[in-house]
């Protein structure tokens, strides 16, 4: 009943987004900058923020997850379960982004009514992590997408006359 | 076998009774909710007037305003709700029309990619709202909650709201998944 093209199209999908989410979480994880100033040593962790820490639990998740599930058989009632669980899977992984870039976006350019300063101009390597990692995050829902539609397609493929 | 078609259509359709019911109530509460937090957040605006200096005895006033507008996030929140709340209430009022099985599919897909739209939404303004309430120490970034009240306590009225509305149209796409699921099973 499932062809083999589209399990090996599937086991790609799967494989692209354990990789994006792995470097999105690595990327994150690693990034720290510091800067002086007055005589002040200030420090950028991703730790120091709700959303960022939330991003990388997000991601590591989603990485786990495309690596077990690429062991469930195609066609037990596991794979029912499993279509399932990558809906939620996709939608914690957007809420991640949307999350880590609403901060990145105010990191950026800060926000005048609330006298938030831009903090991207101290910090350079800081901000340019957090790109690579929403980028990365970003590549790995995409993947999770065409895999959701690629499901979609080939299980209701009976639907379609 | 036109006869046995027949009949297990009629069960099936009778079955659907109670589900269609359902799908039909989450979609009017998810259209309620969306519509809340869409308004909420967009009435969502305050102004206090704070002493910004002291010339002599006299302290000298300025009016601090937050609205809505101000953050890029809550600005995609009032959106994407806007976007979900009118998409619902369209399908609700299109419902004599979408009775055939390409358009089922239609609204499903679409479903799914509403849900994901309230979701980001939610995520989005969530953490921005976090940010407002506790600061950021490290990035110098004052909490404004203690400043605008009101503010907060409506925004925070509104993202529960929100998040009411993604769980009920989590709740609608789980079960239009299995109804639709359940109809190919009974094909095989």
């Amino acid at each position: 009943m499932v062809k083999a093209s589209s399990r090996l199209f599937s086991l790609l999908l799967r494989l692209l987004a354990a990789a994006a989410t792995l470097c999105a979480t690595v990327i994150m994880a690693t990034s720290h900058d510091s800067t002086t100033l007055f005589g002040l040593t200030l420090d950028a962790k991703f730790q120091y923020t709700p959303s960022f820490k939330f991003f990388v639990v997000a991601n590591a998740i989603g990485c786990g997850y495309s690596l077990v599930v690429l062991f469930v058989p195609p066609t037990s009632s596991l794979s029912r379960l499993v279509i399932v669980l990558d809906v939620m899977v996709a939608m914690l992984l957007t809420a991640a982004i949307a999350a880590a870039g609403a901060l990145a976006q105010l990191g950026k350019r800060g926000n005048s009514h609330a006298g938030w300063l831009p903090t991207c101009g101290q910090i350079p390597s800081f901000c340019h992590h957090v790109m690579g990692a929403l980028i990365c995050a970003l590549v790995g829902v995409v993947a999770y997408l065409l895999l959701l539609l690629h499901t979609i397609h080939t299980v209701l493929t009976p639907l379609f006359p | 076998m036109a006869t046995e078609n027949g009949k297990q259509a009629e069960a099936e359709s009778r079955q659907s009774q109670p589900k269609s019911k359902l799908l039909l109530s989450l979609r009017l509460a998810a259209v309620l909710a969306t519509a809340t937090a869409t308004v909420v957040m967009t009435l969502n605006k305050q102004s206090t007037r704070m002493a910004v200096a002291v010339v002599g005895t006299s302290p000298i006033l300025q009016t601090f305003t937050a609205a809505f507008q101000q953050t890029p996030a809550f600005v995609y929140f009032v959106i994407a709700n806007a976007i979900a709340s009118l998409y619902n209430l369209l399908v609700l009022l299109l419902r004599p029309f979408l009775k055939a099985k390409p358009h089922d599919i239609l609204v499903h897909l679409l479903d799914e990619v509403i849900f994901a739209l309230v979701a980001t939404g939610a995520a989005a303004a969530a953490s921005m709202a976090e940010l407002g309430k506790n600061g950021n120490v490290h990035a110098r970034w004052n909490p404004i909650c203690d400043r605008f009240e009101a503010f907060c306590i409506r925004g925070g009225l509104a993202l529960m709201a929100s998040f009411a509305g993604a769980l009920l149209l989590l709740l609608m796409n789980a079960f239009s998944t299995f109804t639709l699921h359940k109809s190919v099973l009974s094909q095989d």
